[in-house]
């Protein structure tokens, strides 16, 4: 549908692939990636913002150089008998490695605040499965669908945003439930899980509506 | 051949990527995280320290000798390495928090490892953990003040002064030497006062057989260099103000001699009742400078004990083992703190004698040696 639309309605396809990245496959709720920070920093509203920006960069940037890692080193490699997809899942974890690194320092240099609410959580991004899977299911979608530099700018921006507002609706949600009786045992991660859960199915109810 | 290509190549890709991205980060490193000279100002002024920002206190400080206590390596798990930190410290990591009890956060206490220097800051370091050293002296005299107690007085020539509180020790580094293969060090009490910063004075007892002590008595001339290093123990002066006992026997003189003379001279009048354990007249010292401190300070008495005075010795004073001198002058010890000094039996006969007059074990502080 979307290889269709790009030959008539460039902007459409893009929109199509923001929304669909977003929402519909949003890769929190529809996939649970990035659930170890989602579940620990949406505690508090101001640090779920921070990390959720600092998601929405990172896929971005990643899914983009990730993009031009595959398409032009790895796939000519792959002439020449190299395993460019075996290859990928290495090089892919290097290149999100370094490239949270450089963001480390950079939050770090830019504001202070916004390095302190996220201290040892930033690291932790290097390891989040959300940004690896943001940049392994965008192989696949160049591989079928054909995407280009920018459809996937927009997907790892759009896969960012997803897990972005997954965040922010759980924190602003938890900041409620301070003042909820929850049963002992259901306490923190319970349910937040269960949460998670029903805001899912609200996310899963469009994905008829937008098919990539 | 053709086998090895796609290896050569995938490797090739592999190690060139990463090789860009750490010079890339490296890089980065270099114009992103420099955070320029930042000065430590340790202890309100009390040594200010310049260092390359970007580092974490706790390495900042260790670059510039001053040893924090660390068991984990910085990895902020030990939380060996709390300390405070008055300002510039930033806001209190998530790390660190769980570290950390409400009070100590109220308190300004951060784990110094996981504060990272960015600016000027201000902290304070146990002044104890501040002045461990290492320092090299020279013998200035040696005193007989017994037939087997000799005073020790080393003046500093590097670092050329030391700070201690009444009743540290430092260990006291015996080279090797005959039997001797390697150095050793022993502890003991300085008897000098704090306030006399270029040189400290020991009270050495012979111990037969003792390695540093032999060392000492026979080989150690006047003019000679010595090495130790401190100072360190808690064993110190309260800051309660309630009326003290004090017991020592022997050697265990030291940290009292230098109380006293402490107190004298900081107009610390408390009172205090010092007993001092001996078995001949031949094993007292200082008596005649103790009598007179008795007579200067009214908040001051000595009462020397002798166990056995053999017939020949014209004893005034007390008689007996310095335990049952004590129970007969202390009736009530339920206002009273213990300060004792000397070998671990004297120590657990007259700890067990003074918590029959009411002073407990929490008021009860002591320097045993061992």
């Amino acid at each position: 549908m979307i290889a269709e639309t790009a030959h008539t309605a460039p902007g459409l396809a893009l929109a199509l692939i923001l929304l669909s990245a977003a929402f519909t496959d949003n890769i929190l709720l529809t996939r649970f990636l990035g659930m170890c920070p989602f579940l620990s920093i949406s505690r508090q509203l101001r640090s779920a913002f921070g990390m959720g920006l600092a998601v929405v960069f990172v896929t971005t940037g990643t899914c983009v150089l990730n993009y031009w890692l595959y398409v032009y080193l790895l796939k000519p490699l792959e002439a020449y008998g190299v395993p460019a997809e075996s290859l990928k899942l290495i090089l892919f974890i290097v290149v999100i490695a370094a490239f949270v690194q450089l963001m480390e320092m950079l939050i770090e240099r830019i504001s202070i605040r916004l390095y302190f609410s996220l201290g040892i959580f930033l690291p932790l991004i290097t390891v989040n499965c959300a940004i690896l899977g943001a940049s392994l299911f965008m192989v696949n979608n160049v591989a079928s669908r054909g995407f280009g530099t920018l459809d996937v700018l927009v997907y790892g921006f759009g896969t960012g945003l997803g897990w972005f507002i997954a965040i922010l609706l759980m924190a602003g949600i938890r900041h409620r439930l301070r003042n909820a009786k929850v049963p002992a045992a259901l306490e923190g991660a319970g349910i937040t899980l269960i949460i998670t859960g029903i805001m899912a199915m609200a996310f899963v109810i469009f994905q008829g509506m937008i098919k990539l | 051949m053709t086998f090895l290509q796609p290896i050569l190549l995938a490797t090739l890709a592999a190690c060139g990527l990463t090789t860009v991205l750490a010079g890339l980060l490296l890089v980065a490193e270099r114009y992103l995280v420099r955070y320029g000279t930042c000065r430590i100002d340790v202890n309100a002024g009390g040594r200010v320290l310049e260092v390359e920002g970007g580092q974490s206190l706790l390495a900042s400080l260790m670059g510039q000798s001053i040893f924090i206590p660390s068991a984990c390596g910085g990895r902020g798990t030990c939380a060996y390495c709390k300390l405070k930190v008055l300002e510039g410290g930033g806001p209190v990591a998530p790390t660190e928090l769980p570290l950390l009890t409400e009070q100590e956060v109220a308190d300004n206490v951060r784990i110094s490892c996981q504060v990272k220097v960015r600016n000027d800051v201000r902290i304070e370091v146990p002044e104890p953990l501040l002045s461990v050293r290492e320092y090299r002296g020279v013998v200035e005299r040696i005193r007989d003040l017994t037939h087997d107690i000799k005073e020790l007085r080393i003046r500093l020539v590097e670092p050329r002064e030391i700070d201690f509180t009444a009743g540290q020790y430092v260990q006291l580094e015996a080279p090797a030497y005959g039997d001797n293969p390697e150095p050793v060090y022993r502890a003991y009490s300085m008897s000098s006062v704090p306030s006399e910063k270029a040189a400290i004075e020991l009270i050495l007892r012979l111990v037969p057989g003792g390695i540093c002590t032999t060392w000492v008595f026979t080989i150690l001339k006047e003019g000679d260099e010595v090495t130790f290093n401190g100072p360190y123990g808690g064993f110190r002066l309260s800051d309660t103000g309630s009326g003290m006992v004090w017991i020592a026997g022997g050697s265990g003189m030291a940290p009292f001699w230098s109380m006293v003379r402490h107190m004298k001279q900081q107009g610390l009048a408390r009172p205090c009742r010092y007993f001092f354990g001996a078995v001949k007249q031949r094993d007292l010292f200082l008596v005649d400078e103790l009598r007179q401190l008795e007579k200067e300070l009214d908040w001051f008495t000595f009462t020397p004990a002798l166990s056995g005075p053999t017939d020949g010795d014209e004893w005034p004073g007390e008689r007996g083992r310095i335990t049952e001198v004590v129970a007969k002058h202390v009736a009530d010890g339920s206002e009273l703190e213990a300060y004792l000094c000397g070998s671990p039996g004297m120590i657990d006969a007259a700890a067990a004698v003074l918590r029959g007059k009411g002073i407990t074990e929490e008021r009860t502080y002591f320097d045993k040696f061992g």
